[in-house]
């Protein structure tokens, strides 16, 4: 956070909409610290019973991949058909599982 | 991605955003005189919901690499525009319905067509809105329902109402495409998906109706069912208006301004509490 910047660092915002699901990524927030941040959050993005957890990340926490590392990222994958199931031939008749 | 496709969303999605935060300015007006509990409990809620909406555009502009801060210093300056609409006075309760009948129903038609707006962040904070926007709509139609089947006076006060925003509302679509320098581009780079001209007529088309069924007049001599076109052919707008109140004339202009600065300044104070208890709080935690 700049000294210029009055806004507060920003927070990345994660909701879970049922007990049991996974939390899914709603949108950011700015704020001072954890505490407002997740109050923030709870005015902002659970207005109307979206959720029954919140998380609240910092962003500059976040690591992420980038478009340039596309290629050595994801390449692999793609001649790697053997990972999936339809590779493989099953015999005249048999079922599956 | 292309310089000028980025220029357009920050300037885009920044008024967008600024319009939702000063939109709250004129509603604001009446939560201390709504008529009953519940319009007050309503009316705050949809309040919020646009403060909310305000927070989702500025997320949505932040990802074009330009801070909160740039976008809001734009606004309290002057340098950047909001929607022309909130420069209008509300007078009466009856406002309150017309702002939310015809200013969110327009909004909504808008944001409808943007929810397929080119900019995946863009579009995805439409999707949030439109979802929480069509209840702000309701709750204005009810109350201009209300007024329009009330006492006499009630209903020439809806009237009265329907008067004044009508026009204001129509031009919030935006010049006619043959004067729009935004156009062009916006719709080849589908950053709009319908021009200005598409999307006023079909919130005319939607709107007509809903005024017959509670009884009032929209205020267009001109408003005629076209039976050929399959749409409503209505009178031109006063465009010498249009662009005195986006230039910064309209009735409210500088009042609604110095209120957004002066909301700023007085929590100025709260902005370096919550910032110096941060720092102390990272301080300990090193500490320890």
């Amino acid at each position: 956070m700049s000294n210029t910047d009055s806004q507060g660092p920003i927070w990345e915002v994660f909701i879970q909409s049922k007990p049991g699901l996974a939390h899914k990524h709603v949108g950011n927030l700015h704020a001072a610290d954890k505490e407002m941040a997740l109050q923030n959050a709870r005015d902002l993005y659970t207005r109307r019973k979206e959720g029954t957890c919140i998380w609240v990340v910092p962003f500059d926490a976040i690591v992420s991949s980038t478009p340039e590392d596309d290629e050595a990222f994801f390449e692999p994958s793609n001649d790697k058909a053997y990972r999936t199931p339809t590779h493989y031939i099953m015999p005249e008749g048999a079922k599956h599982i | 991605m292309p310089e000028a496709y980025r220029k357009h969303l920050q300037r885009q999605i920044s008024q967008h955003a600024h319009s939702e935060i000063i939109g709250m300015q004129p509603e604001g007006n009446w939560l201390l005189r709504a008529p009953s509990l519940r319009a007050k409990v309503v009316l705050l809620a949809k309040i919020q919901d646009e403060a909310g909406h305000g927070l989702y555009l500025y997320s949505a502009a932040e990802t074009l690499g330009k801070s909160r801060t740039e976008y809001l210093n734009e606004l309290r300056t002057g340098k950047a525009k909001y929607s022309s609409i909130f420069n209008y006075p509300t007078l009466t309760w009856a406002d309150m319905g017309a702002v939310g009948w015809l200013v969110d129903g327009a909004a909504i038609v808008n944001q409808v067509s943007l929810q397929r707006t080119s900019y995946g962040p863009y579009a995805r904070s439409m999707v949030k809105i439109c979802k929480e926007e069509s209840f702000h709509q309701r709750q204005g139609y009810e109350i201009i329902t209300d007024m329009a089947r009330g006492s006499e006076a009630q209903k020439e006060m809806a009237q009265d109402a329907l008067n004044r925003f009508w026009w204001p509302s129509i031009m919030m679509f935006g010049p006619h495409d043959s004067d729009s320098p935004n156009t062009g581009n916006a719709v080849k780079w589908k950053i709009k998906r319908a021009t200005n001209d598409e999307l006023r007529q079909s919130f005319i088309d939607k709107t007509v109706h809903q005024a017959e069924i509670i009884g009032l007049t929209i205020p267009d001599p001109d408003l005629k069912w076209n039976e050929k076109r399959g749409h409503y052919d209505f009178g031109e707008m006063d465009w010498d208006e249009f662009w005195r109140v986006v230039k910064g004339g309209g009735p409210c202009s500088k009042q609604r301004l110095k209120h957004y600065n002066d909301a700023h300044n007085s929590g100025e104070w709260v902005r370096k509490a919550a910032k110096t208890y941060a720092e102390k709080q990272q301080l300990k935690q090193d500490v320890a």
